[in-house]
Protein backbone atom coordinates (compact mmCIF):
# COMPACT_ATOMS: atom_id res chain seq x y z
CA UNK A 1 0.00 0.00 0.00
CA UNK A 2 1.17 3.63 -1.07
CA UNK A 3 1.25 5.64 2.22
CA UNK A 4 1.05 9.56 1.98
CA UNK A 5 4.58 11.23 1.92
CA UNK A 6 5.45 14.08 5.22
CA UNK A 7 7.93 16.40 4.52
CA UNK A 8 9.79 17.64 7.67
CA UNK A 9 10.56 21.24 7.39
CA UNK A 10 12.58 22.32 10.86
CA UNK A 11 10.71 21.95 13.70
CA UNK A 12 7.76 21.34 11.52
CA UNK A 13 5.89 18.44 9.53
CA UNK A 14 3.81 19.07 6.26
CA UNK A 15 1.68 16.80 5.06
CA UNK A 16 0.20 17.21 1.42
CA UNK A 17 -2.86 14.59 1.18
CA UNK A 18 -3.37 14.89 -2.77
CA UNK A 19 -5.05 11.18 -2.80
CA UNK A 20 -9.08 9.85 -2.38
CA UNK A 21 -7.92 8.57 0.66
CA UNK A 22 -9.50 4.65 1.13
CA UNK A 23 -9.62 4.18 5.06
CA UNK A 24 -6.52 2.13 5.35
CA UNK A 25 -4.49 4.76 3.81
CA UNK A 26 -6.40 7.60 6.28
CA UNK A 27 -5.20 5.21 9.26
CA UNK A 28 -1.61 4.35 7.87
CA UNK A 29 -1.19 8.04 7.95
CA UNK A 30 -2.49 8.91 11.74
CA UNK A 31 0.32 5.99 13.01
CA UNK A 32 2.77 7.35 10.39
CA UNK A 33 2.33 10.99 11.66
CA UNK A 34 2.42 10.07 15.44
CA UNK A 35 5.83 7.96 14.75
CA UNK A 36 7.38 10.96 12.92
CA UNK A 37 6.18 13.17 15.75
CA UNK A 38 8.20 11.05 17.85
CA UNK A 39 10.94 10.40 15.90
CA UNK A 40 11.83 14.11 14.92
CA UNK A 41 10.32 15.40 18.50
CA UNK A 42 8.44 17.76 16.03
CA UNK A 43 6.27 21.00 17.63
CA UNK A 44 3.78 21.24 14.82
CA UNK A 45 2.67 19.30 11.89
CA UNK A 46 0.84 21.19 9.21
CA UNK A 47 -1.64 19.23 6.81
CA UNK A 48 -2.94 20.60 3.76
CA UNK A 49 -6.06 19.33 2.28
CA UNK A 50 -6.82 21.64 -0.36
CA UNK A 51 -6.74 19.05 -2.72
CA UNK A 52 -9.03 17.13 -1.09
CA UNK A 53 -13.22 17.62 -2.82
CA UNK A 54 -14.76 15.76 0.04
CA UNK A 55 -14.14 14.74 3.67
CA UNK A 56 -16.48 12.52 4.94
CA UNK A 57 -16.66 12.06 8.83
CA UNK A 58 -13.79 8.75 8.83
CA UNK A 59 -11.61 11.51 7.57
CA UNK A 60 -12.49 14.48 9.61
CA UNK A 61 -12.46 11.82 12.49
CA UNK A 62 -8.89 11.51 11.45
CA UNK A 63 -7.94 14.90 11.82
CA UNK A 64 -9.57 15.27 15.31
CA UNK A 65 -7.49 12.16 16.39
CA UNK A 66 -4.12 13.84 14.54
CA UNK A 67 -4.84 17.10 16.68
CA UNK A 68 -5.47 15.16 19.72
CA UNK A 69 -2.96 13.40 19.53
CA UNK A 70 -0.06 15.93 18.47
CA UNK A 71 -0.33 17.57 21.05
CA UNK A 72 -0.36 14.43 23.80
CA UNK A 73 3.10 14.82 22.16
CA UNK A 74 3.60 18.30 22.54
CA UNK A 75 2.86 19.44 18.92
CA UNK A 76 0.31 21.55 17.66
CA UNK A 77 -1.87 20.69 14.41
CA UNK A 78 -3.16 22.62 11.88
CA UNK A 79 -5.16 22.19 9.13
CA UNK A 80 -5.30 24.22 5.82
CA UNK A 81 -6.97 24.52 2.67
CA UNK A 82 -10.14 23.58 3.50
CA UNK A 83 -12.22 23.94 0.38
CA UNK A 84 -15.76 26.21 1.17
CA UNK A 85 -17.93 23.33 -0.14
CA UNK A 86 -16.77 20.51 1.88
CA UNK A 87 -16.49 22.96 5.28
CA UNK A 88 -20.30 23.74 4.40
CA UNK A 89 -20.77 19.74 4.23
CA UNK A 90 -19.28 19.21 7.11
CA UNK A 91 -21.69 21.47 9.10
CA UNK A 92 -24.71 19.71 7.87
CA UNK A 93 -23.36 16.25 8.46
CA UNK A 94 -22.74 16.80 11.89
CA UNK A 95 -19.13 17.28 12.57
CA UNK A 96 -17.60 20.45 14.47
CA UNK A 97 -14.39 19.26 14.70
CA UNK A 98 -13.99 20.87 18.08
CA UNK A 99 -10.05 20.84 18.63
CA UNK A 100 -8.57 20.98 15.25
CA UNK A 101 -7.22 24.59 14.05
CA UNK A 102 -7.47 25.80 10.40
CA UNK A 103 -5.94 28.07 8.29
CA UNK A 104 -6.43 29.02 4.49
CA UNK A 105 -3.56 28.36 2.59
CA UNK A 106 0.22 27.08 4.00
CA UNK A 107 1.59 30.60 4.21
CA UNK A 108 -0.93 31.25 6.84
CA UNK A 109 -0.96 28.04 8.68
CA UNK A 110 2.85 28.15 9.11
CA UNK A 111 2.48 31.46 10.77
CA UNK A 112 0.15 29.80 13.27
CA UNK A 113 1.84 27.29 13.89
CA UNK A 114 4.93 29.45 14.86
CA UNK A 115 2.82 32.08 16.64
CA UNK A 116 1.46 29.05 18.37
CA UNK A 117 4.95 27.65 19.34
CA UNK A 118 5.48 30.97 20.32
CA UNK A 119 2.79 31.48 22.77
CA UNK A 120 3.55 28.32 24.32
CA UNK A 121 7.43 29.08 25.11
CA UNK A 122 6.12 32.65 26.61
CA UNK A 123 3.50 30.43 28.69
CA UNK A 124 6.14 27.91 29.56
CA UNK A 125 8.32 30.47 31.00
CA UNK A 126 6.01 32.34 32.93
CA UNK A 127 5.34 29.19 34.61
CA UNK A 128 9.02 28.80 35.59
CA UNK A 129 9.36 32.52 36.32
CA UNK A 130 6.49 32.97 38.77
CA UNK A 131 5.41 36.55 39.85
CA UNK A 132 8.36 38.08 38.71
CA UNK A 133 8.11 38.25 35.04
CA UNK A 134 6.97 40.63 32.67
CA UNK A 135 10.82 41.32 31.91
CA UNK A 136 11.02 37.35 30.82
CA UNK A 137 7.72 37.67 28.66
CA UNK A 138 9.00 40.64 26.90
CA UNK A 139 12.40 38.85 25.66
CA UNK A 140 10.24 35.24 25.28
CA UNK A 141 8.62 37.27 21.87
CA UNK A 142 11.66 37.00 20.24
CA UNK A 143 11.43 33.64 20.46
CA UNK A 144 10.45 31.33 17.34
CA UNK B 1 -40.85 7.40 -11.98
CA UNK B 2 -37.81 7.32 -15.10
CA UNK B 3 -34.76 5.88 -14.54
CA UNK B 4 -32.18 7.02 -17.33
CA UNK B 5 -28.83 5.29 -16.06
CA UNK B 6 -28.45 2.34 -14.29
CA UNK B 7 -24.98 1.29 -12.94
CA UNK B 8 -23.93 -1.05 -9.99
CA UNK B 9 -20.79 -1.02 -8.17
CA UNK B 10 -20.05 -3.36 -5.82
CA UNK B 11 -18.48 -2.52 -2.51
CA UNK B 12 -16.20 -5.53 -1.40
CA UNK B 13 -12.90 -3.15 -0.10
CA UNK B 14 -12.27 0.14 1.11
CA UNK B 15 -10.70 0.89 -1.96
CA UNK B 16 -14.24 0.39 -3.30
CA UNK B 17 -15.65 3.29 -1.23
CA UNK B 18 -13.22 5.72 -3.14
CA UNK B 19 -14.18 4.42 -6.28
CA UNK B 20 -18.55 5.10 -5.53
CA UNK B 21 -17.42 8.38 -4.31
CA UNK B 22 -15.59 8.88 -7.90
CA UNK B 23 -19.08 7.64 -9.60
CA UNK B 24 -21.08 9.54 -7.64
CA UNK B 25 -18.77 12.77 -8.45
CA UNK B 26 -19.33 12.20 -11.87
CA UNK B 27 -22.89 11.59 -12.39
CA UNK B 28 -23.57 14.28 -9.80
CA UNK B 29 -21.65 17.20 -12.21
CA UNK B 30 -23.07 15.43 -15.34
CA UNK B 31 -26.50 16.11 -13.96
CA UNK B 32 -25.07 19.47 -13.80
CA UNK B 33 -25.81 19.87 -9.50
CA UNK B 34 -23.97 22.98 -7.73
CA UNK B 35 -20.52 22.25 -6.25
CA UNK B 36 -21.76 22.13 -3.07
CA UNK B 37 -24.92 19.61 -3.95
CA UNK B 38 -21.94 17.46 -5.87
CA UNK B 39 -19.88 17.77 -2.36
CA UNK B 40 -22.97 16.66 -0.27
CA UNK B 41 -23.78 13.90 -2.61
CA UNK B 42 -20.66 12.60 -2.67
CA UNK B 43 -19.90 13.04 1.44
CA UNK B 44 -23.19 10.50 2.18
CA UNK B 45 -22.09 8.22 -0.99
CA UNK B 46 -19.10 7.78 1.40
CA UNK B 47 -20.93 7.31 4.60
CA UNK B 48 -23.37 4.62 3.04
CA UNK B 49 -20.73 2.70 1.11
CA UNK B 50 -18.37 2.49 4.49
CA UNK B 51 -21.82 1.29 6.23
CA UNK B 52 -22.05 -0.98 3.75
CA UNK B 53 -18.93 -2.65 3.62
CA UNK B 54 -17.91 -2.18 7.78
CA UNK B 55 -22.04 -2.87 9.31
CA UNK B 56 -23.14 -5.04 5.82
CA UNK B 57 -20.21 -7.14 5.04
CA UNK B 58 -20.07 -6.01 2.09
CA UNK B 59 -22.48 -5.39 -0.83
CA UNK B 60 -23.32 -2.96 -3.46
CA UNK B 61 -24.44 0.11 -4.68
CA UNK B 62 -26.91 1.42 -7.42
CA UNK B 63 -26.41 4.69 -9.21
CA UNK B 64 -29.65 5.80 -10.83
CA UNK B 65 -30.36 8.90 -12.55
CA UNK B 66 -34.18 9.94 -12.51
CA UNK B 67 -36.96 11.76 -13.55
CA UNK B 68 -39.91 12.53 -12.13
CA UNK B 69 -42.75 12.07 -15.06
CA UNK B 70 -44.66 14.94 -13.72
CA UNK B 71 -42.56 17.36 -12.89
CA UNK B 72 -39.75 16.79 -15.23
CA UNK B 73 -37.23 17.25 -12.71
CA UNK B 74 -34.16 15.11 -12.39
CA UNK B 75 -32.06 13.98 -9.31
CA UNK B 76 -29.29 11.31 -8.55
CA UNK B 77 -30.94 8.39 -6.67
CA UNK B 78 -28.27 5.96 -4.96
CA UNK B 79 -29.46 2.33 -3.63
CA UNK B 80 -27.21 0.87 -1.31
CA UNK B 81 -28.00 -2.75 -0.51
CA UNK B 82 -26.29 -5.56 1.96
CA UNK B 83 -26.91 -8.99 3.30
CA UNK B 84 -25.22 -8.24 6.23
CA UNK B 85 -26.73 -8.86 9.86
CA UNK B 86 -29.48 -6.42 9.11
CA UNK B 87 -30.19 -2.84 12.32
CA UNK B 88 -31.85 -4.18 15.12
CA UNK B 89 -33.29 -0.88 16.29
CA UNK B 90 -33.78 1.76 13.07
CA UNK B 91 -34.67 4.49 15.51
CA UNK B 92 -31.19 4.32 17.54
CA UNK B 93 -29.83 4.04 14.32
CA UNK B 94 -30.42 7.31 12.74
CA UNK B 95 -29.40 8.83 15.73
CA UNK B 96 -26.53 11.37 16.10
CA UNK B 97 -23.53 9.73 17.85
CA UNK B 98 -25.00 6.05 17.81
CA UNK B 99 -22.42 3.62 16.69
CA UNK B 100 -21.66 -0.11 16.76
CA UNK B 101 -18.80 0.22 15.05
CA UNK B 102 -16.32 2.64 16.83
CA UNK B 103 -17.10 5.71 14.31
CA UNK B 104 -18.48 9.39 14.85
CA UNK B 105 -21.64 7.74 14.67
CA UNK B 106 -23.04 10.25 11.63
CA UNK B 107 -23.34 7.93 8.81
CA UNK B 108 -26.94 7.37 8.65
CA UNK B 109 -27.79 10.52 10.23
CA UNK B 110 -25.77 12.67 8.47
CA UNK B 111 -26.71 11.02 5.16
CA UNK B 112 -30.02 11.75 5.79
CA UNK B 113 -29.51 15.68 6.28
CA UNK B 114 -27.24 15.95 3.24
CA UNK B 115 -29.99 14.34 0.48
CA UNK B 116 -33.28 15.14 0.16
CA UNK B 117 -35.22 11.56 0.01
CA UNK B 118 -33.65 8.95 2.77
CA UNK B 119 -34.78 5.48 3.26
CA UNK B 120 -33.72 3.04 5.46
CA UNK B 121 -34.83 -0.83 5.35
CA UNK B 122 -33.62 -2.74 7.69
CA UNK B 123 -33.91 -5.95 9.51
CA UNK B 124 -32.05 -8.17 12.14
CA UNK B 125 -30.79 -11.55 9.50
CA UNK B 126 -32.50 -9.73 6.19
CA UNK B 127 -29.55 -7.70 5.03
CA UNK B 128 -30.21 -3.75 4.85
CA UNK B 129 -31.01 -1.26 2.16
CA UNK B 130 -30.79 2.66 2.18
CA UNK B 131 -32.05 4.50 -0.66
CA UNK B 132 -31.18 8.32 -0.70
CA UNK B 133 -31.53 10.61 -3.72
CA UNK B 134 -31.19 14.63 -4.36
CA UNK B 135 -32.98 16.36 -7.12
CA UNK B 136 -31.35 19.11 -9.21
Amino acid sequence: MDRIPILRMGRFLLVTIQVDMHDRLALALQDDLTQMITDTEAKGVLIDISSLDMVDSFIGRMLANIAQMSRILDAQTVVVGMRPAVAITLVELGMSLTGVRTALNVERGMDLLRSMLAADVRAAMLDDQGSDSSEDAADARDVG
Amino acid sequence: MHVTSDDTLNIRASTDVVLVRQQVRTRAAELGFSLVDQTKVVTAASELARNTLEHGKGGHCRLQLIQEPASGRRGLRLIFEDQGPGIPDLKLALTDGYTTGGGLGLGLSGAKRLMNEFDLTSAVGQGTRVTVTKWK
